[in-house]
Parts: C-alpha cells; sequence; structure tokens
C-alpha cells in the first residue's frame, strides 16, 4: 500500500501546500500516516532527487543537500499528483496470492486435513486483527488518520478470513456432494486457472 | 475471578436417529474483566453456547458455574433471579419492548427484581449517562437510530450489579463505524470488571476481545494465544 510510488506521491501531496525542507517533510509524512509508516531521512531525499530530476520539484538551489534544503512543486508535480489520485490501483488481475496456493495445495495432498490448515491461517489473522484493534482503542479515537490506517489494514485482513470462511463451507459442501473434487490430483491443472489466466 | 466456567458441556436434541449434537464437550472459562468472543460458521453451536451460558437451556451434560455457584443443583426460581441480577443480554435486533421509554427499558430488569420505581428509575438514568444517552431517556426506541437503540440495550445488560454479559452478533445489524462505538462500550464495561462472552462471526468485531475461541460442528477447536503487544505492528520493517 505504501510502497516508493506512494512515498513519491505523499511528499507532492506535502508540497502542494507550500515549500517545505526534507527533514519536515519525513515529520509531516508519518504523522499523517498515523506513523504506522516510519521513513529514514535517505529515503526522502532519495525520492526528492528522483521528483526534481523528473521535473516535478524544484529546490531552492542551495548546493546543500542538508535539512536545510528547501523544495516546491511544480506545475508538473501538481498535475501528476491530480492524475495519480484518480487513477485506481490495478486490481483487475487476480494476484499471486500464496494463501491461495496453499489452501489449493492442501485440499489435494493425503494426509493433510485442509481445514485444520485453513483454521491455522484463520487463528493467525485473527490475532493480528487484535493488535490492530488495541492501536485503535488505545489512540486511534484521537488520531483520525491513524484510525483509516488501521481500519484499511483491519479490512484487508477480515477480507482475506472471509474468503477462508467461504473456502471452508466451499469444500465442506464439496466434500458431501463431490468427494472426487478434493481428492489428490492427477496432474490436471485447476480449471480456474486455465479460465482467468493467473498472472504469474 | 472466573465469572464464567463451562466444564466439558455438551448439548444434544432429539432422539434416536433425528439426534443432533450441538455442542460436545465444552470447556471454556471468563474472568471477571475478560471478553471473549466466540466465532464459528452458522450451525457451528455459537448462539447454542451462549444459551446455555445465560443458564436459558440446560446442557445435557456438563457443569456450568455462574460467579463460582454451579447451576446444575439451581431451582428454576433461583435461575431465574440470577439471570435478573448477574447477567445481561445483547441481541443483533436489539429486544427492547416498543412501549417503553429508554429509560423504562433500562429500569425494567432491575424493577422485575423488586427495586422500587424511583430508585429504579434513578440507576437507570445513571447508566444511560454513562452510555452518552442522557439526553434520549425519555425517547421510545421507535424515536432513536439503530446505534442508539443498541447502546440503550447494553445499559439495559449492565444496568445494577450485573457482572456477565452475553451478546449475540451485538453489532450486526449496525454500519461499521456505529458497530464499533459498540464494541468499545462492551470493551470498557468489561475494564470495569465486568465478563463478556461475544458470539459473532465477525473477525472485526471479535478482534476487540481478549481471547477468540472457534467453534466447529459443536466442538471448541482453536484459540488465539494471549494479545501481544501492537507495538510490533508499529515497527521498522522493509516497507519505503
Amino acid at each position: 500500500m505504501c510502497g516508493s510510488v506512494s512515498v513519491r506521491h505523499a511528499l507532492l501531496a506535502l508540497l502542494s501546500e507550500g515549500p517545505k525542507y526534507g527533514l519536515q517533510l519525513r515529520e509531516e509524512f508519518e504523522a499523517r500516516t498515523g506513523e504506522v509508516w516510519p521513513l529514514n531521512v535517505g529515503q526522502v531525499y532519495t525520492t526528492l532527487q528522483r521528483l526534481e530530476r523528473d521535473g516535478l520539484v524544484e529546490s531552492d538551489g542551495s548546493a546543500d543537500e542538508g535539512p536545510q534544503k528547501g523544495f516546491r512543486i511544480t506545475g508538473a508535480g501538481a498535475d501528476e499528483l491530480a492524475t495519480w489520485l484518480r487513477t485506481p490501483p490495478d486490481l483487475s488481475a487476480p494476484p499471486r496470492d500464496e494463501l491461495v496456493i496453499k489452501v489449493l495445495v492442501a485440499m489435494r495432498l493425503p494426509g493433510t486435513d485442509v481445514h485444520e490448515v485453513i483454521q491455522a491461517h484463520r487463528r493467525y489473522l485473527v490475532e493480528l486483527m487484535q493488535q490492530w484493534t488495541r492501536i485503535k482503542e488505545d489512540e486511534a479515537s484521537y488520531d483520525v488518520s491513524l484510525a483509516l490506517v488501521v481500519d484499511a489494514e483491519l479490512f484487508r485482513l477480515d477480507s482475506v478470513i472471509r474468503w477462508l470462511d467461504s473456502a471452508d463451507g466451499r469444500l465442506k459442501r464439496a466434500a458431501a456432494d463431490q468427494p472426487d473434487q478434493i481428492q489428490p490430483a492427477t496432474g490436471a491443472l485447476p480449471r480456474f486457472r486455465r479460465r482467468v489466466g493467473v498472472r504469474r | 475471578m472466573s465469572m464464567l466456567e463451562l466444564r466439558d458441556v455438551s448439548k444434544i436434541y432429539g432422539h434416536g436417529a433425528a439426534q443432533v449434537t450441538a455442542l460436545s464437550e465444552i470447556s471454556l472459562t471468563v474472568d471477571a474483566g475478560a471478553m471473549v468472543a466466540v466465532m464459528g460458521p452458522s450451525g457451528s453451536g455459537k448462539s447454542t453456547l451462549l444459551t446455555i451460558a445465560g443458564s436459558l437451556e440446560d446442557p445435557t451434560r456438563g457443569e456450568v458455574r455462574i460467579g463460582g455457584t454451579s447451576l446444575g443443583s439451581m431451582s428454576r426460581n433461583d435461575k431465574a433471579r440470577l439471570r435478573r441480577r448477574t447477567v445481561g443480554y445483547v441481541f443483533q435486533d436489539f429486544n427492547l419492548l416498543a412501549g417503553l421509554t429508554a429509560a423504562e427499558n433500562v429500569a425494567l430488569p432491575l424493577e422485575l427484581d423488586g427495586t422500587p420505581a424511583r430508585t429504579a428509575r434513578a440507576v437507570s438514568l445513571e447508566t444511560l449517562e454513562k452510555l452518552g444517552l442522557a439526553e434520549r431517556a425519555a425517547r421510545f426506541p421507535d424515536e432513536l437510530s439503530g446505534g442508539e437503540r443498541q447502546r440503550v440495550a447494553i445499559a439495559r445488560a449492565v444496568v445494577g450489579e450485573r457482572r456477565l454479559l452475553l451478546a449475540d452478533e451485538p453489532s450486526g445489524a449496525l454500519d461499521s463505524v456505529t458497530g464499533e462505538e459498540v464494541m468499545r462500550l462492551l470493551h470498557n464495561a468489561c475494564k470495569q470488571g465486568v465478563a463478556a462472552v461475544v458470539v459473532t462471526h465477525d473477525a472485526q468485531l471479535a478482534s476487540w476481545a481478549d481471547r477468540v475461541v472457534f467453534l466447529r460442528d459443536g466442538r471448541l477447536v482453536d484459540q488465539t494465544a494471549p494479545p501481544r503487544t501492537p507495538e510490533s505492528l508499529l515497527t521498522p520493517g522493509p516497507r519505503q
């Protein structure tokens, strides 16, 4: 969610409020992401140098690369930020999902209880959600940015648990109705892979 | 101190070929001040567990203890008294009486237990005030939002000296932000020493609990480890 591209655009967003120094940008970035995503100063300056190279920000011209060097957003930077905000992330193709692969393997592995495998992952995810909820309980009611970040994580983890619940129920029904569907594979690829073309 | 204890509890409905095992050898302890969530798919026995924990049904085998007292040897009247004084229930659909105001709904269990009406009303208003509902005390349920109705239901569940709170999908009918407020109230009640069991299939709701237990086909198959400190989530990692 917060790869280098996001840092790049987050810095542009901060600079759209007015010129700022590198150190100031780092502090404001961390504050506005609920301090969940710490940045080091090196990352900030590397990203700023790339933004300057691409003509999206300009510096005050001092040769000093230290904390007193100021940056401002350019017209091209403002356009880039506006475009990025409105561009949906690419969610169109199914991602390579380790958890999905593990369940697919477990359902066909002799001597393996796929429901027990699913439960192990469900428990781990609920434990993670408990930790995120503790953060919300303790601090997020006072900090909207942190609450949004925590909610995003909780919804993401929740969606994985819902998939596990659905898989659990579907496999239970399949075992009763079509037991051959969850027998060990005989070499054929699962049919869905051929249909949707999972990204490799 | 354990407020609720289930020891090898089983519940079997029907006989012979029609026999259904709803719960099988469940052992569960909930201490004062703790919230335990029970997760599981439909038909896994969650609601049966809650009705047995609240003495609304008897187990076929095993023992239930509330506040250290075994229910097995209690008369029907003693159980009813225990429910009125010690156990509070919160349901997904609120279960408020439409003809009574919020304050009257909250005062009702106290009055049923013999508390004079004036005292019951004072305690009711005090409880509503703690839950931020003082201004809604004179409203009828159909004049309240869904979130407010559930907060009134929680006030009714904790009013007086109730020490065990049993909730069945308490935020199931609410949007996520309002549902979070409801869970925060339940969590705060636990901080005051109430023990709570929350039955749900919703992981976001369950994640408010100190411990989550998982039911499957009437058996308790798993539970979460004691929560780690959340700081581990905030440790700088390889993210950029």
